[in-house]
């Protein structure tokens, strides 16, 4: 009951095999000069890490899955993130944000158009719903798109676009105010704008706190044009659309939270039996082990929370589990293990003293990277609001 | 074309590796074992022959305990079509000659006595005796070609690209023929997920000496040629010597070095 099947832990082993092989050794010198590993991506392709909640007819192993998808791209994630959280989130967007929203809305148009390069890893998806005024409150986005002669004319600003800018870019779904419903609220649609589309602004890259590695942009549109058939799903859907693609967000999230967890368990423990102060190790000394037990039990609490979700998830594709459990539990995983691994890195950096400050350990880099976890897919807060509704507490 | 590629089930080089008081053999039982990284690249050319060609079928064979299965799974899951394990409990400390004949009635075996192209790592990593190919060839009366960084196969035969420290030589040599590969001649992929899951489906035979017709007494420690003495666990690195400069580090450092004689 409380372990994953052997097929998930034979995933897990070659996951772990090209994390280690073919993505650490470079993460330190990528991070250091904030690049974008483009090369990885058709690598994580070729292990079919896009694909795993794919139907096999745009190149996906679902079929092959027995049913335990969405917990096989949980562990991708978990591994990845073990080594470098930046790789972690471009797994975990790119499926999650960029692959997802095309596979459940999409024509069947749109995903053959679309999805066989992003399964491959030939090509990265992204996402923009937020912008600079408008993060979880969504229904505030101004971005809009006017329908003219058959094209939507798209006009506004994204903020925080992951995977929005890489070389292999091939399209951006971007919400956007289409109109106004009935009641006077703004119609959210949601529109794909491909790569080199005329009037579609990649900015800069942000100067980030940390995920150095991962590719982020500010995205602004300026009369830009794209064919009518570009909606993605139902005019009017966008909003709700996006909401459901968060759950799932929110479970890779502790995955990656996991990932990181781990990792300071196991630097902190690795360090404070080789490195000696006073005559002897410093994780015989109280002060020093007591906190990296701690790391073992929140450890072990995300790992069950995460994986629990994930089944969850499984169970609810399966038709056994509804929507709402399944939300309850992702936020609850996404709370839990986002906290737990600053809290870690904060414990792990603390057990390497004055090295701990220093990048030439990976703890600090994992320092950097964690407090994003309390902020991406909803902050602590919005899980705590999502949390309490779902216990049926009153709304303000 | 059906090739047979041979792979050895290795303890893993980077967790502490010791050998058994008892008879001096490698203990394989208290450490993790993998598929001999140098297996997989013989694994990966194979594959990728028969992949340009478009049909044949990938057989992979290890001699080895019960856990050597997972050197097997792992071929399997890169992409071979299926697997031959050969277990017996009278191999255990079989020399490179016996086990050679063992491969070699295995090999047999599993092609109907007529093998097209057979295939090995350039050594193992844990023994590291590098001889196993060359007495696999001998005792199938196959053309040896071995230490290939290049490989192409043609209408009937197989050329190869060897390279030495003064040269490298192109050789070629009529088939069915035994070829063992270095580390150069290509990036051995990672299984992928659907690898994984078909891996499990593909037929994995287990055979005994008994199925090869080889008596017991051919095999094992016994029979070997060779035998090891003793072991010594080599001493823990000595720790490095400082010196502080005082002025003369230069001279002193050049006096260390000539000590040494690395100069």
């Amino acid at each position: 009951m409380f372990e994953l099947s052997q097929d998930h832990e034979d995933f897990r082993e070659v996951v772990r095999d090209f994390a280690t092989q073919a993505v650490e050794p470079h993460v330190a010198k990528w991070d250091r000069a904030h690049h974008f590993p483009t090369e990885l991506v058709p690598q994580m392709g070729g292990l079919g890490l896009f694909g795993l909640v794919v139907p096999e007819a745009y190149g996906g192993s679902l079929e092959d899955a027995d049913g335990g998808a969405f917990t096989s791209l949980c562990i991708a994630i978990e591994e990845l993130g073990r080594v470098d959280q930046s790789i972690g989130i471009t797994l975990s967007a790119g499926v999650g944000l960029g692959i997802n929203p095309i596979l459940t809305y999409g024509t069947d148009a749109q995903k053959e158009r679309f999805l066989p390069d992003l399964v491959a890893g030939r090509a990265l998806a992204g996402f923009g719903l937020t912008e600079p005024d408008a993060g979880s409150d969504a229904g505030a986005t101004r971005t809009k798109a006017v329908l003219e002669d058959g094209q939507w004319v798209v006009d506004g600003a994204k903020a925080f676009i992951t995977n929005s800018g890489t070389e292999i870019t091939s399209v951006v779904t971007v919400t956007a105010r289409t109109g106004t419903d009935p009641e006077g609220r703004a119609e959210i649609s949601a529109i794909m704008i491909p790569s080199g589309t005329a009037g579609f602004t990649v900015e800069a890259p942000y100067d980030k706190l940390g995920w150095n590695i991962s590719d982020t942009h500010g995205l602004s549109f300026s009369g830009c044009r794209v064919p009518e058939d570009h909606l993605l799903g139902a005019r009017g859907h966008g909003f709700r659309q996006f909401l459901k693609t968060l759950d799932d967000g929110r479970i890779a999230i502790s995955a990656l939270a996991l990932g990181l967890i781990t990792r300071m368990r196991e630097e902190a423990t690795a360090y404070a039996t080789s490195r000696t102060a006073f005559g002897r190790p410093i994780g015989a000394n109280q002060g020093v082990a007591f906190p990296i037990a701690d790391l073992a039990v929140m450890e072990e609490n995300a790992r069950l929370v995460t994986y629990r979700a994930a089944w969850l998830k499984d169970e609810q594709e399966a038709g056994r589990r509804s929507v709402a459990e399944v939300k309850q539990a992702a936020a609850v995983a996404k709370l839990y293990t986002s906290e737990a691994a600053v809290a870690a890195t904060r414990i792990a950096t603390q057990v390497f003293g004055g090295n701990g400050f220093m990048e030439e350990y990976p703890v600090a880099r994992f320092y950097r990277d964690a407090k994003i976890l309390e902020i991406g897919e909803g902050t602590s807060e919005v899980q705590r609001m999502v949390i309490a509704k779902g216990l049926g507490l009153p709304t303000a | 074309m059906n090739i047979v590629v041979c792979v050895k089930y290795v303890p893993d080089a980077q967790s502490d590796r010791s050998f058994r008081d008892s008879d001096r053999t490698v203990d394989r039982d208290g450490v993790d074992g993998l598929l001999s990284e140098l297996d997989e690249y013989a694994v990966e050319e194979a594959l990728k022959i028969v992949e340009a060609a478009g049909e044949g079928e990938v057989t992979v064979l290890t001699v080895g305990p019960e856990a050597a299965a997972n050197a097997i799974k792992k071929a399997l899951q890169m992409g071979a079509d299926r697997g031959v394990h050969v277990e017996d409990e009278a191999i255990h400390g079989s020399d490179a000659a016996a086990t050679s004949l063992v491969l070699a009635e295995a090999v047999r075996k599993a092609t109907g006595g007529t093998p097209e192209l057979v295939m090995t790592g350039m050594s193992s990593t844990d023994g590291v005796m590098g001889v196993v190919p060359a007495m696999l060839a001998e005792r199938l009366g196959l053309p040896q070609v071995t230490y290939a960084s290049e490989l192409t196969v043609g209408e009937g035969t197989v050329t190869i690209r060897r390279d030495g420290d003064t040269a490298s030589e192109t050789i070629e040599a009529s088939l069915p023929a035994l070829v063992s590969v270095t580390d150069q001649i290509n990036e051995p992929r990672y299984p992928s997920f659907k690898g994984i899951m078909a891996a499990k489906k593909k037929p994995v035979e287990q055979w005994g000496l008994a199925d090869l017709g080889i008596d017991t007494s051919q095999v094992g420690l016994d029979a070997a040629w060779t035998s090891v003495v003793s072991v010594t666990k080599r001493p823990p690195r000595a720790q490095g010597q400082i010196v502080a400069d005082e002025g003369d580090g230069g001279s002193r450092l050049a006096e260390f070095l000539a000590g040494q004689k690395f100069i």
